[in-house]
């Protein structure tokens, strides 16, 4: 591994005059199961590295008064799936989070770092897509607020720029009658990669089977996690049955664009595509007590 | 860009000069001499080079050894106390968990921080815990029998 420079900053001031001074030759290094595989690799040759584990504003893990969560960049996976209400409130990220890596890699990688690392298999993205979660991007400048879909820009690409920090992110709050779900396809329970992965969020018409609104992520079927606003039309102000779902979990493969790799050909995360949509909605409609009969 | 650290590693500290590059793993084996560590993939898949990192399993590969100072670093050397080993120790050897070796330290410090916090668990949740670390003898049965006996035996 080629050597470099480390910094470990103890304030976002300071991190972000480095940032400033250093440009395009830093990488960013949080819990580094991403970074150090990569350096390792020769797949990255930074001259220097800013270890962010000691700013405190990365470091934030709570609350807002509206239930809003705060994440900080640098507050590894293991911490955020065993805070106080965060897998009773976003059971979909947590279900996301716990999957990410194994047991070892959950307790040093962070959601920030899963994020920047722009994997479009991520598994944390498709339920932060789904939830609405807005990112804290900071400079020497100021801060910029920055939704989820507008960070991820191709594969190993953020909107980042080169003097910009992940500070934290923001998950609102999910509505009143809500309930998502995530799914994804791997070989090996632990250390692998999504095939395909699949979030869907249904947001229901209050005392009514009714769905008000609905939100579909999927992972490493495209060059980024995306949304797919086409499907998602189809289930809002409609009432959730098996038709539905079956056409939406269809309708949802064809929107996707994959690519066949050493993991999977492109039809078959297609096909997986389908079969885990109509499953997660599912799972999504049983959590809010409507019984679809069931098929796979 | 070579860097004096003091490391705090199985309750003794120990000064070392080390490069930004050098991981934990590198460091542990080569400058400190505590050997008890694997190297396996070296990409954080295998669980051979596992430590506990203030009580929590980490890869000793995916972490720089400047990243670690002021934490608590425990090594499979750092397990037993004198004269006594630790309760996962005792129940590998019982259960014959051990075939080559290689897997054992990262396998009795995963399951050492895993029982820590899960001091009954049931099978599933056993070989979950190690699901992160590989056995290529396959002993799995025996390690995970191994898990479920300190777990019943502290109950």
């Amino acid at each position: 591994m080629q050597n470099f420079e480390y910094f470990a900053p103890r304030s976002l001031p300071e991190a972000l005059a480095l940032l400033e001074n250093t440009g395009q030759k830093v990488k960013i290094l949080a819990g580094g199961t991403d970074l150090i595989a990569q350096l390792h690799a020769g797949r990255a040759q930074p001259a220097i590295i800013i270890d962010i584990k000691n700013i405190p504003e990365l470091n934030r893990l709570g609350w807002d008064a509206d239930k809003s969560l705060h994440i900080g960049a640098a507050v590894p996976i293991s911490t955020v799936v065993d805070f106080p209400y965060f897998q009773q409130r976003f059971g979909m990220l947590h279900q996301g989070c716990s999957l990410i890596g194994s047991t070892r890699v959950r307790n040093r990688a962070t959601i920030g770092g899963n994020v920047c690392n722009a994997a479009p298999s991520a598994d944390s993205a498709p339920a932060l897509l789904c939830l609405g979660t807005k990112a804290f991007v900071a400079n020497s400048r100021g801060t910029r607020v920055v939704p989820m879909l507008d960070i991820f820009r191709g594969p190993g690409k953020t909107s980042l720029a080169a003097n910009e920090l992940l500070v934290e992110l923001e998950i609102p709050a999910p509505p009143a009658h809500s309930a998502g779900c995530y799914l994804r396809h791997t070989p090996r329970e632990e250390m692998d990669i999504a095939v395909v992965g699949v979030a869907a969020f249904l947001v229901l018409a209050p005392h009514s089977k009714t769905c008000q609104e609905a939100r579909i992520a999927l992972g490493a079927v495209a060059p980024t996690p995306i949304r797919v606003p086409t499907t998602e039309a189809l289930l809002a102000g409609n009432s959730l049955n098996k038709e539905l779902i079956t056409q939406v979990a269809e309708k949802t493969a064809e929107a996707a664009s994959p690519i066949s790799d050493i993991r999977s050909s492109a039809e078959y995360r297609r096909e997986l595509v389908r079969v885990l949509t109509r499953r997660a909605l599912k799972a999504a409609c049983v959590s809010l007590d409507i019984q679809i009969e069931s098929g796979d | 860009m070579k860097k004096d650290i003091v490391l705090k590693i199985n309750g003794e500290e120990r000064e070392v000069t080390v490069e930004s590059r050098q991981t934990l793993l590198d460091v542990l084996r080569n400058h400190l001499g505590l050997t008890g560590t694997k190297e396996g993939c070296g990409n954080g898949n295998c669980g051979t080079c596992t430590v506990l990192i203030d009580g929590k399993a980490v890869s000793s590969c995916l972490i720089f050894a400047v990243e670690t100072e002021g934490h608590e670093i425990l090594t499979i050397e750092g397990l037993a106390q004198p004269g006594k080993i630790h309760p996962v120790q005792k129940a590998f050897i019982e259960e014959g968990a051990i075939q080559c070796g290689f897997c054992s330290p990262g396998m009795i410090l995963t399951a050492k921080a895993f029982l820590d916090t899960n001091p009954h668990p049931t099978e599933a949740e056993a070989r979950q815990a190690i699901a992160g670390n590989l056995c290529r003898c396959t002993g799995y049965d025996k390690i995970v029998r191994a898990i479920l006996k300190v777990g019943a035996k502290t109950l």
